[in-house]
């Protein structure tokens, strides 16, 4: 069954998809770790963390993509599970630092002993181990998607109204992670981090096996959101995004559709929030403020939303513009992002995949026009005022 | 010094005021009075008592302030005339006046003054003689002032003073109070009687709040054995009655907050009720008129700062006019064109939110701006054990005002009604010949000048910053989901409930857990209640 | 009306109200297994909100709801409702716009509607036949690969009619099936309901008193929320209060 399922999500876009993920997972590493220094190929070595970055929020924009493009719940609160996700990592790598600490207490990371703790909260326990924190990167987010998704959809909450509900929960978790007797390091969040399954996390081959697991990630989830999107159930959402009450007409259970898409892309988000944290080498609060998890909302209408290639070009996209305008200009940046949402809501609503799909279409019009006048009114080609169908 | 100004101040605004019938008063010319003045000064401490004794005897009230400044040794003798002057600040500095007419006396300088000497026996006939001037005053609020400001010191050596007052006093509440300044002294005094210490706690309880608790915990400790358990219960009667005070502070704290919530809240909410549409950019609006304040009091203050204390006035409607203006245009220039689409103009105006922020920071910097309080505005006033300040006061108040002027616009004006249509069935208010795009932009304009005048009313509690709006959003928003769309009285009662639940989840988890522990209760809330407390119902609400 | 046995929808005694407005006030309806009944009335006479009850779309103040004369509808959502097997076609055709022809049939289709049964479907052989057999008889098989959006009216009310047919519902609820469709259309769709309401209940709501005919059925009158007449189309159109409130003289 699984196997048939995998077979019809690799259409000729996903592999596309896939093929060129894994690509960029191979040759950056080889560039960076195999080329002299000073070839015109080599990236240099701040380049890969931060091509990594990218990644991690293009599977971000993408986890999004999949409740919002395909099932309509526009979460404006995706960053929070990006940040957990994060802070479990975070916690095995503090774990990792042991007596090189500040305060070189072996077991209490080092705003611990600072706040005067004598022992390890009960939540740390266990988070030394690096498979037991991969498994709250992915439990934990999913959990809280679970509980949350299942209080908010079951009681109906729709439209702006889930959006808001959506925020408020990243901006309570904000509030929560800012207090210092919560345990996850206050206001200054976890940092300071030493190494990560032994290997140093600055040095250059721990950073491209980074690199390359965010790749590596990055198109299993393109595979895992190609496989719900083109299966039935996706359909299923596709439907619940565009006549909800119908869809429970046809007797399906809107709540627990919605629910599985809310949890599977909070769990991807938190897996890319694991990877983003070695990579920048520190998460903080500051990542559940309501203004990051918007703004990962307009990478994915960047890009194109209800599509799987459209998320990660747009996370991609803003992101570099974002790295050259807070360089360049760092004033104009916020007036940049601003004018980016109010530009793409009124001018381009289906992102540039959906620019890209127009221009086809009205190219292979201009074909067939140049061929035949009277087949296109034959051919049914869609009024552009239709709804894209999901891909 | 400052305290007894002050009581003298308003001793003779009492007088002024109350037309305090002036024949009743003993008064002696000035002249008479001044050679008596004049007499403090020669001699030794027992002239000097004799002096003060004849000058109490004239029983004129205007021979109070003098034996009060001669109490704080601050009465001064010019060497060379021999004439005893008060000077404006202490320590013999300032302008020198006569003590009885309270004429500036120019001719003499500082450098020819002495001091007015007394040694503690003078004290105790000072004290004597001016508790017996008011205290046995026929002028009922001199009495009444003299009998509070002993409750205050509690000094024993006025207690037989205020025995022949008691007995003289003929008004019952100036006696309660002579009363329960007596029983203060008694407190204060271990080797009392028994009796008179019994008798003394339940008055001083029944004086209530912290002076009351003050007084009996330190009476705790001097008190007879015997007497120990009566003091120790009217501790717990007091502090009962200090935690309901508490509760009724906190209830206080709530409906400040909630007013501020309903005045953040209410503008989103017509917006959201009439369209649909969630304004992001509303809690821009609220900055852009907390703004307006400041560049009007910038321009009051460069200009006429005379005006000051109208500045609000001025403010009001400029903010409200501003904020439609922006509001209107916003809703012309972009939010028409998502109509039906309400994520996206959630997005979009997010963008604009993030826009005018930063205009915003970059024409009045970053920097936190304050915005002054008219005098009227500023200082607190007490009721009963509440402590409230103007500021806050005048936001309820201006909170309701608002509040009731939206309801009678909605629900007697055109724009009302439409808006009212519009709010319950779109498609059919169309159908009818109503313009749903000009109720759309009137909508928005009245939505975001409410936001405005929030704005000003928040300048007065806080400071101005750029990133003032985003404080108050999620509250708002907070207060529309719980109250619901399309209800005014939601919006009411929404903002309402969360503030006065904020305030007192405060006090047992702090504020930022407090905080938490709302949403999640809202959240909560909405499961029993996806559409908010009072929602609209029917078919068309749906779909 | 006290004999639940054997209906398979039993209205009793059913009142909602929005407001204070009585939509519904105190309505019995009876259809019975294999039966088929056509409503009609006036705009605002409760017919979409009886529908609503009965598929769990609203909840009624008061009174009885019973499918196959025992399950209360009240106490269902409207996702188990539809699994019970009722199924409704709604006043403006409802179909998936993003969807083609096929998979808003595939999607209808009776089969398990839970997330993993859904999420790993992988169409049978059968399931496209009886897919493909649907769309024949909706005469939309030339246009599956479409889609919904690119329907005209008519159509899109042949595809919901297809999606019903595909939930094999034991009931059907039928929201003015014939607007927008030609003469002949309509005298086709008369023809499907009937064959239809052969084997299942079918309750039709409509405004087309010539379709109506055509049915054949019998017919209740609504009107403000309850019953005004019920009968034989002739005799319900000869009742001299419907004439009045209705059909107008």
């Amino acid at each position: 069954m699984i196997t048939q399922a995998l077979f019809r999500a690799l259409d000729k876009k996903a592999i596309w998809i896939v093929a060129i993920l894994l690509a960029v997972a191979i040759a950056v590493p080889l560039s960076n770790l195999m080329l002299p220094d000073g070839h015109p190929l080599r990236l240099p070595n701040y380049a890969v963390p931060l091509f990594g970055k990218y990644l991690t929020f293009a599977m971000l924009a993408l986890a999004l993509d999949l409740v919002w493009g395909y099932c309509g719940i526009l979460s404006l609160g995706h960053g929070a599970f990006f940040a957990i996700g994060g802070y479990a990592m975070g916690m095995y790598l503090m774990r990792q630092i042991g007596t090189r600490g500040v305060y070189a207490n072996p077991v209490l990371p080092d705003f611990m002993v600072f706040l005067n703790w004598k022992e390890l909260p009960w939540y740390w326990y266990g988070m030394d181990n690096f498979w037991i924190a991969m498994l709250m990167v992915v439990l934990v987010p999913g959990l809280l998607a679970f509980v949350f998704g299942f209080l908010a959809f079951r009681s109906r909450v729709t439209g702006v109204y889930l959006s808001i509900i959506t925020q408020a929960m990243t901006y309570a978790l904000l509030l929560a992670f800012f207090r210092n007797d919560m345990g996850f390091g206050g206001n200054n969040g976890l940092t300071d981090f030493k190494d990560i399954l032994g290997q140093s996390i600055s040095a250059p081959t721990t950073r491209a096996a980074l690199f390359a697991a965010s790749a590596i990630a990055l198109a299993l989830a393109v595979l895992a959101c190609s496989m719900i999107v083109n299966s039935k159930l996706g359909k299923v959402m596709v439907a619940v995004r565009d006549a909800e009450s119908r869809t429970r007409f046809l007797g399906y259970r809107v709540e627990y559709v919605k629910l599985f898409a809310f949890v599977v892309s909070a769990v991807i988000a938190g897996i890319a929030g694991a990877l983003y944290v070695p990579q920048v080498g520190i998460i903080n609060p500051s990542e559940f403020d309501p203004a990051n998890s918007i703004e990962v909302v307009i990478w994915t209408a960047v890009g194109g939303r209800g599509t799987i290639v459209g998320p990660i070009i747009g996370g991609i996209l803003v992101n570099v513009g974002k790295s050259y305008f807070t360089g360049a200009f760092p004033e104009y940046w916020l007036f940049a992002l601003g004018a980016l949402f109010v530009v793409v809501t009124l001018f381009m609503p289906k992102g540039i995949v959906g620019l890209i799909g127009q221009y086809r279409r009205a190219t292979t019009k201009r074909e067939q026009h140049d061929r035949t006048a009277s087949a296109e009114a034959e051919a049914g080609i869609e009024p552009t005022n239709q709804p894209k169908p999901a891909e | 010094m400052n305290a007894i100004n002050l009581f003298r101040t308003i001793a003779l605004f009492l007088a002024l005021m109350l037309g305090a019938t002036p024949a009743a008063q003993a008064q002696v010319a000035d002249a008479e009075l001044t050679v008596l003045v004049d007499a403090l000064a020669p001699g030794n401490f027992k002239d000097r008592e004799a002096a003060i004794g004849t000058l109490a005897a004239t029983g004129d009230q205007r021979a109070v302030p003098v034996l009060e400044v001669l109490l704080e040794g601050e009465l001064y003798v010019d060497e060379a005339s021999g004439k005893v002057v008060m000077t404006a600040e202490p320590g013999g500095k300032g302008a020198i006046t006569d003590p009885v007419t309270g004429a500036e006396l120019p001719a003499l300088t500082t450098a020819g003054l002495d001091k007015v000497k007394v040694n503690n026996g003078l004290r105790r006939v000072l004290r004597t003689a001016i508790g017996q001037m008011t205290l046995l005053s026929p002028d009922a609020d001199v009495r009444l002032l003299a009998a509070q400001s002993i409750l205050r010191d509690a000094d024993p050596a006025q207690s037989k003073l205020l025995d022949s007052a008691i007995a003289a006093e003929t008004d019952a509440a100036i006696r309660r109070v002579m009363e329960q300044a007596r029983a203060a002294i008694v407190l204060r005094s271990p080797d009392a009687a028994l009796a008179d210490w019994q008798a003394a706690v339940p008055v001083v309880q029944a004086i209530g709040g912290r002076d009351a608790i003050n007084a009996l915990t330190t009476a705790l400790n001097t008190a007879p054995a015997e007497v120990k358990p009566l003091i120790e219960t009217a501790l717990q009667g007091l502090s009962r009655d200090r935690a309901v005070w508490d509760v009724a502070q906190n209830i206080w704290f709530g409906i400040s907050l909630g007013s501020v919530l309903l005045l953040a809240a209410i503008g989103l909410a017509i917006t959201f009720g009439v369209m649909g549409v969630i304004n992001m950019a509303h809690g821009e609006m609220v900055m852009l008129g907390a703004y307006t304040t400041f560049v009007v009091q910038e321009v009051i203050r460069q200009n006429a700062p005379g005006l000051f204390d109208w500045s609000l006035a001025i403010a009001l409607p400029l903010a409200f006019a501003v904020t439609a203006l922006v509001g209107v245009a916003i809703e012309r220039g972009i939010i028409r064109f998502l109509y039906g689409r309400p994520l996206e103009t959630l997005l979009a105006t997010w963008g604009l939110s993030l826009i005018i922020q930063q205009a915003v920071q970059r024409i009045f910097t970053a920097n936190i701006r304050e915005v002054g309080n008219p005098t009227w505005m500023s200082g607190s006033f007490d009721l009963g054990g509440l402590a409230i300040t103007w500021n806050r006061f005048y936001i309820v108040i201006f909170a309701m005002m608002v509040f009731v002027a939206l309801l009678l616009v909605l629900k007697y004006t055109a724009i009302g009604l439409h808006m009212r249509a519009v709010t319950q069935n779109r498609r059919m208010a169309s159908a009818m010949g109503i313009r749903t795009p000009l109720v759309d932009a009137m909508t928005f304009g009245l939505g975001s000048g409410i936001a405005g005048l929030a704005g000003v009313a928040l300048s007065q509690i806080g400071n101005v910053s750029p990133n003032l709006g985003q404080g108050y959003i999620i509250d708002s928003f907070m207060v529309v989901v719980f109250g619901g769309v399309g209800n005014l009285w939601g919006t009411l009662v929404g903002a309402l409930t969360l503030g006065v639940a904020n305030k007192f989840i405060e006090p047992y988890f702090g504020a930022v857990l407090g905080k938490i522990i709302i949403l999640v209760l809202i959240i909560l809330f909405i499961q029993r209640r996806p559409r908010g407390l009072f929602a609209l119902k029917g078919r068309s609400i749906e779909a | 009306m006290t004999d639940k046995t054997g209906t398979m929808l039993y209205l009793d005694g059913v009142s909602v109200a929005f407001d204070g407005f009585k939509a519904i006030n105190n309505l019995s309806i009876i259809v019975h297994p294999a039966e088929m009944l056509a409503i009609i009335g006036p705009n605002g006479a409760g017919k979409t909100t009886m529908m609503d009850i009965i598929t769990g779309k609203t909840r009624p103040d008061d009174g009885q709801v019973l499918f196959d004369g025992r399950t209360d509808l009240t106490k269902l959502d409207e996702a188990a409702i539809a699994n019970l097997g009722i199924g409704r076609k709604f006043q403006k055709p409802t179909v998936f716009e993003s969807h083609t022809v096929w998979d808003n049939i595939e999607m209808a289709l009776k089969k398990p509607r839970g997330v993993f049964a859904t999420l790993f479907y992988a169409a049978s052989t059968a399931d496209n036949a009886r897919i493909s057999e649907i769309l024949e008889t909706v005469r939309l098989l030339n246009r599956k690969h479409e889609l919904a959006a690119d329907l005209s009216h008519g159509q899109k009310q042949w595809l919901e009619i297809g999606m019903l047919l595909a939930q094999d519902p034991k009931l059907l609820l039928v929201d003015e099936p014939v607007a927008g469709m030609t003469d002949a259309e309509t005298v086709e769709t008369a023809k499907l309901l009937r064959e239809i309401a052969k084997t299942r209940s079918v309750v039709v709501v409509e405004h087309d008193m010539s379709f109506v005919r055509e049915l054949g059925s019998r017919v209740t009158c609504l009107a403000e929320g309850s019953v005004l007449a019920e009968g034989t189309l002739d005799q319900v159109s000869a009742n001299p209060v419907v004439i009045e409130r209705y059909l107008g003289r």
